[in-house]
């Protein structure tokens, strides 16, 4: 069997004394899109932060390739290690001083250190996957909303992640603009990227994911494949929530 | 109440003598105390605990206590352990050593502004914190940092007439000077108003032209 891309064993992680996730484990295997989804509060945006070290869990280990992330004790390292975690966030989070084009260069130049004409033509090609090589030149704030994710996703993409990591793309933007957003991803997927996606978009995570697991308080409380868990999801706290979801 | 106004003519050109000293002194003591207040600054923001409380432990310090008591401690005390200086060093030295302080607070405050997403993303994608202060914060803080930077600078300006205790021959000095001889209050110190506050006026000016050339997003 492939080595799984991600481990995660047993992670729990407090806010003082509020357990937020208590006891996460799972594999994602390589090109494997995983979604994730459950009630506001049951710590799918922590569980995402905890895997590329926004947060620092409470216990618990994330292995990646292997490798238990953020063990090493030089910044360098561990900064490395976290940068092979693409990470889109909910509220884009770009850089506005930055256009377009920069915002997905910075980081290939300074940190996994090409070259700035080298890191700037990755970053057309980047922003050409995702559409958006003919805004290259605009700052954030001149892009609609859908336009600065794209841009986000490129940024990410630009690291060459081992696995990117959603958290509620589409759920900051207008309903017209998350189509876009949302064929991007699909398009990720189908190229063989790994993935864990937070999302809300049901119709994605039918077309798109190979597993959907249930968050409840903390703790993984159901998975499967999309047609189980969404067709005859079986614990009653699943059922419940997709009741709501589908009232929506 | 009678003005004289031949001393007022009189005093015009002898003032501005000492304005050019006023404005040589608040200059340099601008330049250090900038460069210092921006080291230090950082040092707030570093993640090393010592160096973050080295800073706040002088900032407090320089916060705590009136800067006549600074200005003679720099004059007088430093001499006995063996570093001298003359009056305009010495003057330079403790606004200075003031001003870097507040300043540091300026850039700490600045950065600190920043919303915590733009440090996010810039963890994320694998900057280290020295990377996210040089590429990410800094560039995004400094335009916010003009309009606080300049009320240090024409703090620093208005303090600079605290040097006349220690006879620097600034501004405030130089009207001392001429009321010694003539015994004119009323007319030398409404003429060193009038000086201070076209200077200051000056300065608010120039802030806005250079705040208004930053660019924004
Ligand atoms: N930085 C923090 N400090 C304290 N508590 C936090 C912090 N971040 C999250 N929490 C708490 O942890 C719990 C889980 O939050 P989390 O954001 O992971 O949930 P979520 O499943 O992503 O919810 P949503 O669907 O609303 O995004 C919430 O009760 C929240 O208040
Ligand atoms: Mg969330």
């Amino acid at each position: 069997m492939v080595r799984p891309v991600i481990q995660v064993h047993g992670l729990r992680k407090n806010f003082g004394d509020n357990p937020v996730l208590r006891g996460v484990s799972m594999d994602v295997s390589p090109g494997e899109t995983v979604v994730i989804i459950g009630a506001s509060g049951s710590g799918k945006t922590t569980f995402l932060r905890c895997l590329n070290r926004l947060e620092d869990p409470t216990d618990g280990l994330v292995r990646l390739d292997g490798e238990v992330v953020g063990a090493s004790v030089s910044e360098k390292q561990v900064a490395a290690q976290i940068s092979q975690f693409g990470f889109v966030f909910q509220r884009f989070n770009l850089f506005p001083h930055l256009a377009a084009r920069d915002n997905v260069a910075i980081g290939p130049e300074k940190v996994r250190g090409l070259s700035r004409s080298d890191a700037q033509a990755l970053a057309e090609q980047e922003l050409a996957r995702v559409h958006m090589q003919d805004h290259k030149d605009k700052r954030p704030s001149e892009l609609s909303g859908g336009q600065q994710q794209r841009v986000a996703i490129a940024r990410a993409l630009a690291m060459k992640p081992r696995v990117m990591l959603f958290d509620e793309p589409t759920s900051a933007l207008d309903p017209e603009l998350v189509q876009e957003v949302l064929d991007v991803m699909k398009d990720l997927a189908k190229d063989g990227m790994t993935m864990v996606v937070v999302t809300h978009e049901m119709s994605f995570a039918r077309d798109v994911a190979d597993r959907v697991i249930y968050m409840e308080d903390g703790v993984i409380a159901e998975e499967g494949p999309p047609d189980q868990l969404f067709g005859a999801p079986k614990t009653a706290g699943a059922q419940r929530f997709l009741r709501h979801l589908s009232h929506d | 109440m009678k003005i004289d106004w031949d001393i007022v003519l009189q005093s015009i050109p002898l003032l501005a003598e000492g304005v050019i000293v006023t404005l040589q002194v608040s200059a340099v003591s601008a330049v250090l105390g900038l460069a210092l207040g921006v080291a230090l600054g950082l040092g707030a923001l570093s993640r090393n605990r010592v160096t973050r409380w080295v800073v706040a432990a002088y900032v407090d310090f320089i916060r705590g206590t009136p800067l006549l008591i600074q200005i003679f401690l720099v004059f007088f005390a430093l001499p006995m352990i063996g570093i001298r200086f003359d009056e305009f060093s010495a003057g330079v030295v403790a606004l200075s050593l003031n001003a870097a302080a507040f300043v540091a607070e300026v850039v700490r405050g600045g950065v600190g502004a920043i919303e915590r997403g733009q440090s996010e993303a810039a963890k994320a994608i694998g900057m280290r914190h020295r990377q996210l202060l040089v590429y990410i914060l800094l560039p995004q803080a400094y335009r916010q940092m003009v309009p606080p930077l300049t009320n240090e600078l024409i703090s620093l300006v208005k303090n600079s007439s605290l040097l006349s205790v220690i006879s620097v021959y600034e501004l405030t000095r130089a009207g001392q000077a001429i009321i010694s001889v003539h015994f004119v209050p009323f007319e030398i110190y409404t003429l060193l108003a009038l000086y201070y506050y076209v200077l200051i006026k000056a300065l608010s000016w120039l802030s806005v032209q250079l705040e208004r050339r930053l660019p924004t997003w």
